[in-house]
């Protein structure tokens, strides 16, 4: 898949072999494991095996930072009856990486039916990563039965609202986004009036070249809305960030890696740590896919962010836990 | 006086007839909360079966979640609500009223059903 990119460069307007309009379409299915370095908002990619062919450079930045999402920590079903046991792996992936990075983003699903045990098991395995500071958003299986309030008061200190908050990394702005509350019949994610109004304010006195890096659990682009992998309102919240030069979108949800450009905006969706699930409509359903065994760690894993700070640069890695 | 006779019959015999008529919708209202009907609706591949589901006043519908993944049967409307149902687990409500009961899974809104009373 990763050969196929420069297949789908449009026009290239800085003569960096980079299409910024264009459609940078990497779906580098979880498994063959994709590697993104993004350039002035423009998201390059490189599969797992050619990390050793960057220059440290270009593999580091001066932040990164990992994501991790759809721990599902509760799961024990086919095709994986031991979701701590990828969870762990995942960790001892991330304390294998060469500079240990700032920070985990875990863009939700921490749980799989929200229960003490499962976010305390989550807590207690991600304790073993190098990096101390988590950032978390909640997943729909993170508020069940309470609307979200264990969450909050398990993960939501010092946010707004329904868990909502942004935090500022070396000169990058990052914001924790919730839709995965107050859904409505036969709708799509949604993030509500009082979030996006929040979201507005929050960015209002930032720079324009300031990076941002938005983290939210379902995707904030239209992946699939037959499938519900989408936001209804995210498209205000985009407006609100267009002034911006290079905006990443980091979601999970949909179990899979996707990325794609739109203007000065990055979408990129992370691998589940516990369960694959099927590609947009080749499924009756979007339930866990069940893939053999041996093949179930090919289908799980992380993601490494390098920002490399002056250069407004954002790299994105996915790792396989294989 | 035979005339007054044959109304006041009349009279009775409505009575009669409209008490027997109220009796058998008692009898049959009480017979249903005794014995509700068997009502299934059925939660695969992220929907329900089936996704219109038509009943008679005071019918219990149980919903079972055959998934791998946790769903919840939700009213739209606010009449019913279920706790989260993982793999195997049911729910069950009755319809006292005659209506029309849309519902979703609160988790997956694109799941949506409905129960018609009637």
């Amino acid at each position: 898949m990763a050969g196929k990119v420069k297949d789908e460069i449009l026009y290239d307007h800085n003569h960096d072999g980079i299409d910024r309009r264009g459609f940078l379409k990497c779906m580098a299915w979880a498994g063959t494991g994709a590697l993104c370095v993004m350039s002035g908002g423009v998201l390059k990619s490189y599969s797992l095996s050619r990390l050793p062919e960057l220059s440290p450079k270009e593999a580091m930045g001066e932040l990164s930072f990992v994501q991790i999402s759809d721990s599902h920590m509760g799961f024990n079903k086919p095709a994986n009856p031991d979701v701590a046991g990828t969870l762990k792996a995942a960790v001892n992936k991330i304390n294998a990486l060469s500079a240990a990075p700032e920070f985990v983003l875990h863009t939700g699903d921490i749980s799989h039916l929200s229960k003490p045990e499962e976010f305390d098991t989550v807590d207690q395995i991600l304790k073993g990563a190098k990096p101390q500071d988590v950032f978390y958003v909640p997943g729909e299986h993170d508020v069940l039965n309470d609307d979200g309030k264990q969450f909050l008061e398990r993960y939501g200190k010092g946010s707004k609202g329904a868990g909502w908050y942004s935090f500022d990394k070396k000169g990058a702005h990052f914001i924790g986004l919730v839709n995965v509350l107050n859904l409505k019949a036969g709708g799509l994610g949604t993030l509500g009036h009082e979030q996006l109004e929040w979201l507005e304010d929050d960015v209002k006195r930032l720079k324009h070249s300031t990076p941002i890096v938005v983290f939210a659990h379902i995707p904030l682009w239209s992946v699939y809305p037959e499938w519900g992998w989408g936001t209804e309102d995210s498209a205000v919240a985009l407006a609100y960030l267009k002034k911006f030069g290079s905006v990443t979108v980091l979601n999970g949800h949909i179990h899979q890696v996707m990325q794609k450009v739109e203007g000065n905006v990055t979408f990129h969706t992370a691998c589940s740590t516990a369960f694959p699930q099927p590609e947009p409509g080749k499924a009756a359903s979007p339930g866990p896919m069940k893939v053999p065994a041996e093949q179930l760690k090919s289908v799980l894993g992380i993601t490494d962010v390098n920002y490399v700070q002056g250069q407004h640069a954002l790299a994105v890695v996915d790792s396989t836990l294989a | 006086m035979r005339r007054s006779v044959s109304i006041a019959v009349l009279v009775a015999a409505l009575v009669t007839g409209m008490g027997t008529i109220a009796m058998g919708q008692n009898h049959f209202l009480a017979g249903a909360q005794e014995k509700p009907a068997a009502t299934e609706v059925k939660i695969d591949n992220f929907s329900f079966g089936p996704a219109t589901l038509t009943v008679p006043v005071g019918a219990s519908v149980t919903w079972t979640n055959r998934d791998d993944i946790p769903h919840t049967v939700v009213s739209t409307d606010g009449v019913f609500k279920s706790k989260v149902l993982d793999t195997d687990e049911k729910f069950t409500f009755t319809f006292s009223k005659a209506g029309t009961y849309p519902y979703f899974c609160s988790i997956h809104p694109k799941m949506t059903g409905k129960v018609v009373v009637q």
